[in-house]
């Protein structure tokens, strides 16, 4: 049985209002039976510090990626993983995080991907919570174990590869979620700092940029639905409900949290996000880069209208 | 992992407390590690400019190795939200203060790699204790050539 949704009039203005859950809502529902809450953080040891009263924990290094290939865990793993935290396959779900959510978002995606039905983001994220002086505690959950079924994972829905991407040059709206400077190229890695090893900088041609937080009220909380439609739909990127769009940023992490947006917040249909995304791109041979703060053309385009 | 490099007596005592522990305690460890990163002395707390921002993808971070007559402090502060983070720079605070400055220039670069945390932390995160490392050295370097 699916927990109720949350009924904050804010929220139901969303396409799905029941992706999203408040602090107040977190609140009076965390003993619910059937519900479990999930911190997911950019930092491995956040939750060790205090945690949302019962929630467990999932680290995105540690426990979604695999240690030696660069993919996800499989069916097996993943059931595993869900069912050690206490989860079932009819649990409802409640991502948190820092960073605004990123790898919350970023765990709500990896669990979308092997078609766990109820999963939400608690709006606002870890800080949000702890802002408004709601209680945290020390107490480490130990879950009775969840019956979870091995799945297998989903690869083409939600998730885009770089074939994949290169194929959809000029078919669909291309959302480059990273900073202005990484999209222009200006940046390539922080100054100083061990390359986390990108050659080449600028961004998939044809894809515009819009940073994650352009996505966020200064709470942390998802903008309103109107502003969201004006940023990404008519009078923004332009993006139309039955277009295929693909979302990328460094690793996915951040573009995640776009990606939620746009597929549960505005509900378009079709949002694939492209995990491999610049840290893959920028190391390819022979993939078309565009540099500077232009979109760029889809490659070989412009040879072809020359020819006509 | 027995002809490990000869490290200085405190970060091979840091070395030897986090590998003594099964994997899973050693997240544990970090955490009282973050717990004691040492307060900032007066001169950084009330300039924090003076400490060298180093920025990442992950959460900010300032430090700074101090050398006074040939013997090297290293001061860093990183917010409470960063455990992490503050966890990585004590082990440097505790491990290199006290050194001179060619002990410091002689640690190895991937010492972040030979405290069992690779698993557990993972080494994407681990990048982050080998950058101040890395900046580390350098400073003392620049203050060296002053």
């Amino acid at each position: 049985m699916p927990a109720p949704t949350d009924p904050t009039p804010r929220l139901a203005e969303y396409a799905h209002p029941e992706r999203l859950v408040t602090t107040d809502w977190l609140a009076e529902h965390l003993d619910d039976a059937g519900l479990v809450v999930v911190e997911s953080d950019e930092d491995v040891l956040l939750y060790e510090t205090g945690h949302i009263p019962g929630a467990v924990k999932i680290d995105w290094h540690t426990d979604l990626l695999q240690p030696v290939e660069r993919d996800y865990l499989d069916g097996a793993g993943f059931a595993d993983l869900l069912a050690s935290r206490g989860i079932s396959r009819d649990t409802t779900i409640v991502l948190y995080g820092d960073k605004n959510n990123w790898w919350a978002a970023y765990t709500a995606w990896v669990f979308t991907l092997f078609g766990h039905e109820d999963v939400r983001l608690l709006d606002g994220g870890r800080n949000l919570w702890v802002a408004e002086g709601r209680e945290l505690t020390t107490d480490v959950s130990s879950p009775a174990r969840g019956d979870y079924p091995v799945v297998e994972r989903d690869d083409t829905t939600f998730r885009a590869f770089k074939e994949d991407v290169l194929a959809h040059l000029g078919t669909g709206p291309l959302v480059d979620i990273r900073s202005p400077q990484e999209y222009t190229g200006e940046r390539l890695h922080i100054p100083d700092y061990p390359e986390e090893g990108v050659l080449r900088g600028g961004h998939i041609p044809t894809a515009r940029n819009v940073p994650w937080a352009t996505a966020v009220s200064s709470d942390g909380t998802y903008k309103p639905r109107a502003e969201l439609e004006a940023i990404y739909r008519e009078g923004g990127l332009g993006i139309e409900a039955d277009d295929s769009v693909i979302t990328y940023c460094r690793i996915g992490e951040r573009s995640s949290h776009t990606w939620f947006a746009l597929k549960y917040l505005l509900g378009i249909e079709d949002v694939r996000n492209y995990d491999g995304s610049w840290t893959e791109w920028g190391n390819a041979v022979r993939v078309p880069i565009a540099a500077g703060t232009e979109a760029g053309q889809v490659p070989g385009a412009k040879a072809t209208a020359q020819a006509a | 992992m027995t002809d490990a490099p000869t490290l200085p007596d405190a970060l091979a005592e840091i070395r030897e407390e986090f590998l003594d522990l099964p994997e899973r305690e050693r997240l544990q460890l970090l955490l009282e590690f973050s717990r004691e990163l040492p307060a900032l002395p007066e001169r950084y707390e009330s300039a924090p400019g003076l400490l060298e921002r180093v920025e990442e993808c992950q959460s900010p971070v300032r430090a700074f190795a101090e050398v006074t007559d040939g013997v090297v402090h290293f001061y860093a502060s990183a917010p409470e939200e960063a455990p992490t983070t503050r966890g990585f720079a004590s082990i440097l605070a505790q491990g290199l203060s006290g050194l001179t400055t060619q002990q410091v220039l002689d640690v190895p670069e991937d010492f972040p790699l030979m405290i069992g945390l690779t698993r557990a932390v993972s080494p994407l995160r681990l990048n982050g204790m080998a950058g101040m490392l890395t900046r580390a050295k350098r400073q003392v370097r620049e203050q060296l050539a002053a």
